[in-house]
């Protein structure tokens, strides 16, 4: 029988693998692949919590942040492509300009 | 029985996918991985019983998130491995060791809080569907209209930022034309 605790442990790994991937990436479009991998592990933690609770808050906390995601792709997306054509890279280390 | 076989193939497949992504060096494979995963995703979510988040999943991801950033791809070299140097191992160590024990206070969360109560139960001879539809269109209205204007205020964004320097390469090659003239 699968229970919820075995979901909430899958979730954490799979957190786990998109925060290596934050932590570990240089390259911004990796960069938002890992952010993709850390928004869909927190869905499938919602949606096993609102199974075993009976409680259809969880579905809709998913389904808003879907919508949230496909947003920020559109966005970020964007903006890379303008860093892109004005930079010619998108690593990391172009974007230390701020650096006082 | 089919439950636990279909979690335990969808959980592999899923975190060998997403360990592509976050470990590949090829950007084509990473988005390939990618795109995997989230179909992998969306079994966990009809084994759970949100078919409509399910179907959601699968259009929204694989088919909107996955044809942008194969979109995006198209603008950036992706031929060639992406080259990164890591720094700061020991900021990189600290973070690890941080969200760690956030993950492990998060799974032990609901061992210590028993009197977690449903908002809003699950109706009886409603479908998943049809009760989604009835909570997302009374309890969460607002949220609902909020993203409908986040998406429209997103893809305004969108079409503006990645078509800026389309305008600026008119200009310029008009200028180059007015210069051809006068000369």
């Amino acid at each position: 029988m699968i229970t919820l605790t075995h979901y909430l442990v899958l979730t954490g790994i799979l957190f786990s693998i998109g925060l290596v991937g934050v932590m570990r990436r240089t390259n911004l479009l990796m960069l938002f692949f890992s952010t993709e991998i850390l928004l869909n592990a927190v869905n499938v933690g919602f949606v096993a919590v609102s199974k075993y609770y009976g409680d259809l808050s969880g579905q809709m906390f998913s389904f808003f942040i879907i919508a949230v995601a496909a947003s920020e792709v559109a966005v970020g997306l964007g903006l890379l492509i303008l860093w892109y054509k004005r930079n010619g890279s998108i690593d990391l280390n172009s974007l230390q300009m701020m650096k006082g | 029985m089919y439950e636990i076989i279909a979690f335990y193939i969808f959980s592999a497949l899923t975190i060998g996918m997403f360990t592509i992504v976050v470990l590949s060096k090829n950007a084509l494979y990473a988005m390939s991985a990618l795109a995997g995963g989230m179909i992998f995703i969306s079994g966990f979510f009809f084994i759970l019983g949100a078919e409509f988040l399910g179907v959601v999943q699968i259009t929204v991801y694989s088919g909107a998130v996955m044809a942008l950033y194969a979109f995006g791809m198209m603008f950036f070299d992706t031929t060639r491995d992406v080259k990164e140097n890591i720094k700061n191992k020991k900021i990189a160590y600290t973070l690890s060791i941080l969200s760690a024990i956030l993950i492990l206070a998060i799974l032990c969360a609901p061992f210590f809080s028993g009197a977690i109560q449903a908002n809003y139960p699950s109706l009886q001879n409603t479908g998943n569907i049809q009760m989604i539809g009835l909570v997302l269109f009374t309890k969460y209205l607002v949220p609902f209209e909020l993203a409908a204007i986040m998406l429209l205020v997103a893809m305004i964004a969108g079409i503006v930022l990645a078509s800026k320097k389309m305008d600026l390469e008119e200009e310029m090659s008009e200028e180059c034309d007015v210069v051809k003239e006068v000369k």
